[in-house]
């Protein structure tokens, strides 16, 4: 019983930061159709922001719960800022593309804004941990836990709520919906389908952002920081299925467990439990969960 | 200006520069225009930060140094610095880059165990004299294969393993049980296995509870902090490093780990400012951790110096143990040209160079260095650990209870190879 509890609560608060990095990816995919390699930069971008905002801030001696509003911030910022440059200034060429040209695009971009991180902060660790030491611990069955990572549990529900609201309750989602199903027929109707591209990608990188700030405070920061989850998330999407939020979370969730328990029975296979699922699932799916029903795509 | 004070000007001028020419020593004869050297360091990529660029730095502002006091041989040295960063096959391939393209001397560098070891055929084939700068495997020379060509200027992480071992049973005598979490790759695994027999043999009723093994970089260690605060090891033994090692440190302290176990890590650096108090650490050598004695060398005062100058350095920043041996492969290099230049009487060849290069020693920032084992090939280096504190008058990490173990005592005799050694009871071990 203590096993199955602490396995949940590790597995818990694992999901939860693989859903908020993962989220986004899907999303840009469910709407452009676009493989953004260069989601774990705007990751790293936000990561770095955010964790430079809350030293500048902690060196005022100021009250740590302003902390939090500060890593929301930096995310906003990255995501509305350089969302939109990279839209507009690479993607919209090569959204007729191959897929080969798109990749070769965003890795591109990854790589440029890998050398943007290192000019800009250096390549010293950084380390912001306030926000997650603030909120102190608890005791669950015998063992310590922090509480910053069932924060994230929290935005990671948030998030993923707020996705799916939006999506099948408002204007904008049967926008979205009608762009993703057909994109002529989009256009015909009157829907300014490139500005609903700049938007959803801008909204994938807020995500992808926000995945950074929240998970600044657990980790140390350094160029890189941000390509390991990148690859992890891809899992995970690749198990929910390309596109599907609803497929991320699920992935998230299936991968979160599988990892926590296999440290606890079989710390060898850690990572090997990951790509057996995304085996198992693409052997009998190879769509992932929901990848086939294109209207849930988002 | 009048015309005797424009010929007094020349006159001066020209004076100061035969006194400036004569600064440089003459180059022997047959000596080249310039020593070119290779110089390999992750440039990009996670290990960049707190290994490649700092040691990247250290080698460019000590061969600054040595051409200032006059290159080697007289020869001004010439870096050509190359990314580490990619597979074997891509260091391998620009390996032979450097030796075939850019025609270097020698090559001098290497952090990931994988590169030294993929490297040593191919420099035996090239004939391309090599210093291995910074990894940490122990297998390169305890293989059976001789390479004639390579030698490595700094320790392999036997001494890292040993020491902490050696260390952690002075400062906490009773330890029962202990468990490790280290990355799952080549140096995760070679410094667990060194440590926890180290700490079999030195204590035999020690009991291994756990080996956790996270991917490198994974960043996220909820369940292996709770599987340790379950088990509750007296020690828990780590070799994490740079951002894995302090994400790993924050959360271990913020969940309480380190009041339930004592926790070693045997690779730390320009991270220890952000490490939690109470951890035992080792550096690699006597780097960032020295005795009082160890930090008045001179060669150590001038390297911190300049790189300070260069580069600046916080108050509570450390440089890293790659910039140290960074800096030993250059000296180490410098030091055999001199001899085999002393004993050809001109510019020596490659194979002069490597056989001067054996069984040498010579002086570094980081103390004296010897070519003690490998067949001359080897150097052995003493082990510094200590306890972080927090020192709340200066607002930085500072160490406590430092202990130097001398190479002798944490390096395996020359003939032997490292887990026999360990395995034998540490023969012939003097500490």
């Amino acid at each position: 019983m203590r096993l199955l509890l602490v396995v949940g609560l590790d597995g818990l608060a694992y999901a939860s930061w693989l859903f908020l990095v993962s989220a986004g990816l899907t999303f840009t995919y469910g709407v452009l159709r676009v493989l953004n390699l260069a989601h774990g930069n705007l990751y790293a971008l936000g990561a770095y922001l955010g964790a430079t905002l809350v030293l500048h801030y902690a060196a005022t001696g100021s009250t740590p719960a302003l902390t939090y509003a500060l890593l929301l911030l930096a995310a906003m910022v990255i995501g509305v800022v350089v969302g939109p440059l990279i839209e507009r200034l690479f993607l919209r060429r090569v959204y007729s593309r191959d897929e080969e040209v798109q990749l070769l695009l965003t890795f591109s971009i990854s790589l440029i804004l890998e050398d943007v991180v290192k000019l800009t902060w250096g390549v010293t660790p950084i380390f912001a941990d306030l926000p997650y030491t603030y909120l102190g611990r608890v005791r669950l069955g015998g063992v310590n836990y922090a509480w910053y990572p069932f924060l994230l549990t929290v935005i990671a529900l948030a998030v993923g709520g707020l996705l799916w609201l939006v999506v099948t309750r408002t204007r904008l989602g049967k926008i979205l919906t009608s762009v993703i199903t057909d994109r002529e027929v989009s256009l015909t109707l009157g829907i300014n389908v490139p500005r609903v591209y700049t938007l959803a990608f801008t909204a994938g990188a807020v995500l992808a952002a926000l995945g950074g700030a929240l998970t600044a405070p657990m980790f140390s920061l350094a160029p890189g920081v941000g390509a390991e989850v990148l690859v992890t998330s891809f899992a995970v999407i690749a198990i929910g299925g390309l596109g599907s939020i609803g497929g991320a979370a699920l992935g998230s969730l299936l991968v979160g467990m599988a990892r926590s328990f296999a440290v606890y029975k079989f710390p060898e296979l850690d990572l090997f439990v990951i790509y057996l699922i995304m085996a198992l699932v693409l052997l009998f799916r190879p769509q992932g969960f929901f990848g086939e029903i294109e209207v849930r795509r988002i | 200006m009048s015309r005797y004070c424009k010929i007094s000007a020349l006159i001066a001028l020209s004076g100061f520069c035969v006194l400036s020419a004569g600064a440089r020593a003459a180059p022997v004869a047959g000596a080249p225009s310039e020593l070119k050297i290779g110089v390999v360091a992750f440039l990009s990529g996670p290990a960049s930060g707190p290994f490649g660029i700092p040691a990247r730095n250290a080698a460019e502002l000590w061969i600054d140094k040595i051409n200032r006091e006059g290159g080697i041989g007289g020869v001004k040295v010439v870096p050509v610095f190359t990314d580490e960063a990619g597979p074997a096959d891509k260091v391998v391939t620009e390996f032979r880059r450097l030796a075939l393209d850019e025609k270097v001397s020698a090559v001098m560098g290497y952090i990931s165990s994988a590169n030294c070891l993929a490297v040593p055929p191919v420099a035996d084939d090239l004939k391309v004299l090599t210093i291995l700068s910074d990894c940490g495997t122990d297998r390169v020379f305890e293989e059976g294969k001789q390479h004639p060509y390579v030698f490595r200027t700094h320790a392999h992480t036997v001494i890292d393993g040993v020491g902490a071992a050696r260390y952690v049973l002075s400062i906490k005598p009773d330890v029962k049980t202990i468990a490790g979490i280290n990355q799952d790759y080549a140096w995760g695994r070679d410094s667990w296995e060194v440590f926890q027999r180290s700490m079999r043999k030195l204590k035999p009723d020690v009991e291994v509870v756990d080996a956790l093994w996270p991917k490198i970089f994974a960043g996220e260690y909820s369940a292996e902090i709770s599987k340790l605060l379950v088990e509750k090891p007296d020690v828990v033994f780590t070799s994490f490093w740079g951002g894995d090692l302090v994400t790993f440190s924050g959360q271990a302290k913020a969940r309480g780990l380190l009041e339930e176990s004592t926790v070693v890590v045997n690779n730390t650096g320009s991270d220890i400012k952000d490490l939690a108090p109470g951890m035992l650490i080792g550096s690699r050598g006597p780097h960032s951790i020295v005795s009082p004695d160890m930090a008045k060398n001179p060669l150590r005062k001038e390297f911190i110096a300049l790189y300070k100058q260069k580069y600046g350095l916080a108050p509570n920043e450390y440089i890293a143990h790659g910039s140290y041996h960074y800096v030993q492969a250059l000296q180490g290099l410098r030091a055999a040209y001199d001899k085999a230049i002393k004993a050809a009487g001109k510019w020596p060849t490659t194979e002069q160079v490597a056989a001067a290069f054996e069984q040498i020693e010579f002086e570094s920032p980081s103390g004296h260095i010897a070519l003690a084992i490998g067949g001359g090939h080897q150097a052995i280096e003493p082990a510094g650990y200590a306890v972080i504190k927090f020192d709340s008058a200066l607002g930085v990490n500072n160490f406590t209870q430092i202990r130097v173990f001398p190479a002798r005592c944490v390096n395996p005799p020359e003939g032997m190879k490292s887990l026999d050694w360990i395995d034998k009871g540490f023969p012939g071990a003097q500490c």
